[in-house]
């Protein structure tokens, strides 16, 4: 019995620890990202949400997905945004002015009141134990049979979405002469 | 919800993980700030801060639930993150793009200075 609890321990122990840490990180990073009104600072802050969020995926149990969020978007999106900060800024005017008081008043209400929504729907249902039989063995496997297999059409698609906007991107940004 | 099981799906004890409800919890607070920055924001780029907020907070929905269902379809919840963050690549490429013609035609990147269609 105690071996047992020892080994159950070492099993879910770190990883609650690690959730409720990665969960604060996120939280508090989101909210920088979400309502500071230097755009810089919430673009940094961006990464740190970005960061917990391949956090949770690899507690979720899934290394590639997880792999990807740090190259995708901290590697390319975040290097993207803040390209597009240096590109745009102007020392004249400033970056950010405030809203009008009552609008910001009312925005943040109805905000309070989506997220307790949100919650409310999301834990009044019962929350399934999560299924012990399944065991995370090398997504990259599976998923790269998948994107050759019965996910072939999405996948073309996506190569076909990601040259057009990179050229439309390309051709948009051109200046004229 | 009684006791033990907020416990339990809280994760504070070391004999189970923390539960679904905890993961969908705090992807309605991401998406919240998220919309929160479209909503607030004047700056374009913060509200694409916004919109990249709100697309993380799906994908941890879809990956929550796939793993809380046992991997349901081998990989379906992952693919959704791929086809998600592909979305989200050539989203922000594009959207970085008209923010350069914006500040081009306007001088600035603030949404309410941009009200005419005629550019």
């Amino acid at each position: 019995m105690e071996q047992d609890s020892l080994m159950l321990y070492q099993t879910y122990g770190g990883a609650n620890i690690s959730f409720w840490l990665i969960t604060l990180l996120v939280l508090i990073s989101g909210g920088i990202a979400a309502l500071s009104t230097n755009i810089v600072r919430a673009a940094f802050s961006l990464f740190f949400t970005l960061f917990g969020l391949a956090g949770y995926f690899v507690l979720l149990g899934s290394d590639f997905i997880a792999v990807t969020q740090i190259i995708v978007y901290v590697g390319g999106i975040l290097v993207l945004l803040i390209f597009g900060v240096l590109l745009t800024n102007k020392q004249k005017q400033p970056l950010e002015s405030p809203r009008s008081w009552p609008l910001f008043v009312f925005a943040t209400v109805c905000l309070i009141a989506l997220t307790a929504v949100m919650v409310y729907c999301a834990c009044v249902f019962p929350s399934p134990a999560i299924n012990q039989n399944y065991v995370a063995i090398n997504t990259a496997y599976t998923l790269g049979r998948m994107l050759s297999g019965s996910y072939v059409i999405i996948f073309e698609l996506a190569a076909v979405f990601l040259l057009l906007g990179l050229i439309g991107a390309a051709f948009l940004v051109r200046r004229a002469d | 919800m009684n006791f033990e099981r907020m416990i339990t799906e809280l994760g504070f004890t070391t004999t189970a993980p923390v539960g679904l409800h905890s993961y969908l919890v705090v992807a309605a607070i991401l998406f919240s700030m998220g919309l929160a920055s479209c909503l607030l924001r004047k700056n374009a780029i913060g509200i694409l801060i916004g919109i990249e907020l709100m697309l993380n907070a799906a994908v941890l929905n879809f990956m929550a639930f796939w793993r809380f269902s046992g991997g349901v379809g081998g990989g379906a919840g992952p693919m959704a993150a791929i086809v998600l963050m592909v979305m989200a690549a050539g989203e922000a490429a594009i959207a970085l793009a008209i923010f350069l013609n914006l500040f081009y035609n306007f001088t600035s990147v603030d949404v309410e200075q941009a009200s005419n269609l005629e550019g």
